[in-house]
C-alpha cells in the first residue's frame, strides 16, 4: 500500500491475483472526466514492470498524472521486491 | 434554438416560455407597472400583530396549497426559519408551495429535499440550491418545474414584473418590536443587512417576520418597517450565531490563492481608473479576501480614499473603512460578525436594498457606478464565460450571486482562479454552466498568468496600463494550454435531455440550463 488519502494524492494497494489477469478497482473524486485516463496509466505501469495477474485497489483524491505514474512504481518496486530503475527515466 | 452565449435551448420548457439570453444587456423602458401584491389595510388599534407560534401566523395568513413563499438567505447555515416554517407548514399538511427563498444554502436539519419528497414543496427559485438540495436537483429530483436560478440583481425584478408573484414572506429578524419593525443588526443572532428581504417586505402579500429577539417598541434601527409587516412570531431560536456570521476569515496561508490576490489587486492598481473616489467590490472567498488586503495595501501607499465599496461585507472591508481607505460601505449583505455589527457603528456603512445593489432595471443601481469588480469562478472557458455552479462531477458547488450582475456593471471584472484545483482544470474549452458571459469578463487572474479579453469593453485602456505597469500578460488560450498540459483532457459530463435546471441572466434572458446527469 502506497500513497495518502490527502487531496491530490492517490492511495494504491496491490495484491496477487493468480491467473486472474488485472483487476483494477478505482474510486476517485474525478471519475466521470478522467476515471478512464486513471485506469489507463495504472494498466501501462503494470505492464511496465510485466505485471499480468494482480489485483489494484486505487484510491484517489484527484492526483495528476505523474503522481498516480509514481505511486504505482512504488507499490510495483514493492510487490516485486524490485528497485526502481532511475536511469530508465531519464533516457 | 441557440443563444448569444451558444447554449442549445428548447422553445419552452414544460409552461416557461425561453427568452433566449440575446447579448449584452440594454436598457428597456418597460410598457408595465411594478407588481406588489401588497394590500391597503387598515388594522384595529387594539388588533395585535404578535401570534402565538408559527402555526398561528401561517393560518392567519391564509397560506394554502401551490401558494409561493419567500425567505432572505442572510443567516446562511446558521439558519433555523426555514427549517421551522417548512415544518410548520407539513404538519398544517399544505402542499404543493413554490419555495422561493433570495438563495437556498446548505441546510440540513431538516433537509430540503425531504419537503420536496414529501410533497410541501414542488416547485424552487432562487439565486442558487448549494448542497443536499442542488445535488439531489440535478440528480433529476422530481418537481413539478425546473429549478430556476437567478443572479441577486434579477430576483426583484422578477418580482417586479409578478413572474415571481410572493404569497407570503417570512422574514427573520435578529431584533424586532411587536408591530413588526425589524433588523439583522443588533440582537445574540446578529446577521447584518437585510438586503434581501426589502423586496418581499413591499411586494408579498402578507409579510411575517419571525425573531428570538423581541425588543420594546421602537426597535431600533429600523431595517424593514412595521407598514409592511402583518404579524410577528417569537421563536426559540432563529439561527445558530456560530454559523450565521463567525469572525473575521483569516487571511489564507495558501501561496497560491495569495499569488493570485496580489496579482489581482496590482492590475487593479495600475488601471487608470485606481484614483481618489475608486469604487471596488471583493466579496468572500478565500482570495477575494487576501485580495481586500492587498489593494488596501496599494490604497494606502498611492495616498488615496475609495468612495465606496459595495455588495457583501467582510471585516477586513471594514478595516478598510476604518483606516480611511475607503469613505463608503453599501451593504447588501454581510459576511462576518465584524459586519453584521459594523453597520450600527458607523453612519458611513449602511445596510442597502439587494435591488439598489444589483437591478438593472432600477432607474439605476449602485452596479452601474463601480469600477472595479473581483469574482470567483468554478470554471472560465476560452470565450471567458464563467461557471459558478456546477463543479466537475456536475454537482452543484455554488450558487449564481451577484456575479453576472458585478461582471457587468463594472468597468473593470476581474475573475480570480487557480489554474487547476486537484485534478480539475478551472480553465476550460466550454464551461459545463455558463452563468456569465464573456462579454462582461474584463480580465482573468490565474498563478499561471493574466489574460485580458480581447472583446471587452475596457480591452485597450486595461492593455495599455498594464503595459504601462509592467504587468505581463498571455492569452486565454495559453491557460487553457497550461491547465490541459497539466491534467489531461477531461471527458465531458454525460446528461440526459430532462432539464433541471433553467439558469436566468440579469436582463432575465435565460443564459443556460443545467441537465440531469447521467450516472453509471
Amino acid at each position: 500500500m502506497v500513497g495518502t488519502l490527502e487531496s491530490s494524492d492517490i492511495q494504491i494497494g496491490l495484491s496477487p491475483n493468480p491467473g486472474g489477469g488485472l483487476d483494477i478497482q478505482l474510486q476517485s473524486v474525478v471519475k466521470a472526466q478522467f476515471g478512464d485516463a486513471i485506469v489507463a496509466t495504472i494498466t501501462e505501469v503494470l505492464e511496465s514492470f510485466g505485471i499480468k495477474d494482480a489485483t489494484v485497489n486505487a484510491v484517489d483524491r484527484g492526483a495528476l498524472e505523474w503522481i498516480i505514474r509514481a505511486r504505482m512504481q512504488a507499490v510495483c518496486c514493492y510487490a516485486t521486491g524490485t528497485q526502481f530503475e532511475w536511469k530508465g527515466e531519464d533516457k | 434554438m441557440i443563444n448569444a452565449v451558444g447554449r442549445e435551448l428548447p422553445e419552452k420548457i414544460g409552461s416557461y416560455v425561453v427568452k433566449p439570453y440575446a447579448g449584452p444587456s440594454q436598457k428597456i423602458e418597460a410598457e408595465q407597472t411594478v407588481c406588489s401584491r401588497r394590500k391597503p389595510s387598515k388594522r384595529a388599534v387594539a388588533e395585535t400583530k404578535l401570534m402565538p407560534d408559527l402555526k398561528a401566523a401561517i393560518q392567519a395568513c391564509g397560506l394554502r396549497d401551490g401558494m409561493t413563499i419567500s425567505f432572505h438567505h442572510s443567516f446562511r447555515e446558521g439558519d433555523h426559519i426555514v427549517g421551522q416554517v417548512l415544518s410548520t407548514i407539513k404538519e398544517l399538511g399544505i402542499r404543493g408551495l413554490r419555495f422561493a427563498p433570495s438563495a437556498v444554502v446548505n441546510i440540513k436539519n431538516p433537509s430540503i429535499v425531504d419537503f420536496v419528497k414529501d410533497g410541501t414543496i414542488d416547485r424552487i427559485q432562487a439565486s442558487g440550491i448549494r448542497g443536499e438540495l442542488g445535488d439531489a436537483v440535478v440528480e433529476g429530483l422530481e418537481l413539478a418545474e425546473p429549478v430556476i436560478l437567478r443572479p441577486h440583481g434579477a430576483r426583484p425584478h422578477a418580482i417586479e414584473t409578478g413572474e415571481l408573484s410572493i404569497d407570503v414572506a417570512f422574514i427573520g429578524a435578529s431584533a424586532a418590536d411587536d408591530f413588526g419593525n425589524c433588523t439583522g443588526q443588533v440582537g445574540p443572532n446578529a446577521c447584518g443587512s437585510l438586503g434581501y428581504s426589502f423586496i418581499d417586505a413591499t411586494c408579498a402579500e402578507k409579510v411575517v417576520v419571525i425573531t428570538d429577539n423581541l425588543v420594546p417598541y421602537p426597535c431600533v434601527p429600523i431595517s424593514i418597517s412595521q407598514m409592511y409587516v402583518d404579524y410577528v412570531v417569537k421563536v426559540d431560536q432563529i439561527g445558530d450565531s456560530a454559523k450565521i456570521g463567525a469572525g473575521a476569515a483569516r487571511r489564507t496561508k495558501n501561496p497560491r490563492d495569495l499569488l493570485i490576490a496580489q496579482r489581482a489587486a496590482d492590475v487593479m492598481a495600475a488601471s487608470r481608473l485606481f484614483k481618489d473616489g475608486y469604487s471596488f467590490q471583493t466579496g468572500a472567498g478565500a482570495i477575494s479576501i487576501a485580495c481586500t488586503d492587498f489593494l488596501a495595501e496599494h490604497t494606502e501607499k498611492a495616498g488615496i480614499q475609495a468612495s465606496y465599496a459595495l455588495g457583501g461585507m467582510t471585516a477586513n472591508i471594514v478595516e478598510m473603512h476604518k483606516k480611511g481607505l475607503v469613505r463608503t460601505l453599501l451593504c447588501s449583505q454581510s459576511f462576518d460578525a465584524v459586519a453584521a455589527r459594523a453597520i450600527v457603528d458607523s453612519p458611513n456603512i449602511i445596510e442597502i436594498d439587494n435591488s439598489m445593489y444589483a437591478n438593472m432595471f432600477n432607474k439605476s443601481c449602485a452596479l452601474d457606478k463601480l469600477n472595479f469588480g473581483v469574482l470567483g469562478a468554478l470554471e472560465i472557458d476560452v470565450d471567458f464565460n464563467i461557471n459558478i455552479l456546477t463543479g466537475s462531477n456536475g454537482e452543484m458547488m455554488s450558487g449564481i450571486g451577484g456575479g453576472p450582475d458585478v461582471a457587468d456593471g463594472a468597468d473593470i471584472s476581474i475573475v480570480t482562479l487557480p489554474i487547476v484545483r486537484g485534478r480539475i482544470p478551472s480553465v476550460v474549452n466550454k464551461v459545463f454552466t455558463c452563468c456569465t458571459p464573456g462579454s462582461s469578463v474584463a480580465v482573468v487572474v490565474t498563478e499561471a498568468g493574466i489574460a485580458l479579453n480581447p472583446k471587452h469593453k475596457s480591452y485597450e485602456m486595461l492593455k495599455e496600463d498594464l503595459q504601462k505597469a509592467g504587468i505581463k500578460t498571455v492569452s486565454i488560450e495559453d491557460l487553457l494550454e497550461t491547465a490541459y498540459s497539466l491534467t489531461g483532457v477531461p471527458k465531458p459530463i454525460e446528461t440526459t435531455d430532462k432539464i433541471t435546471c433553467i439558469v436566468e441572466y440579469r436582463d432575465g434572458t435565460v443564459i443556460d440550463v443545467i441537465r440531469q446527469i447521467k450516472r453509471d
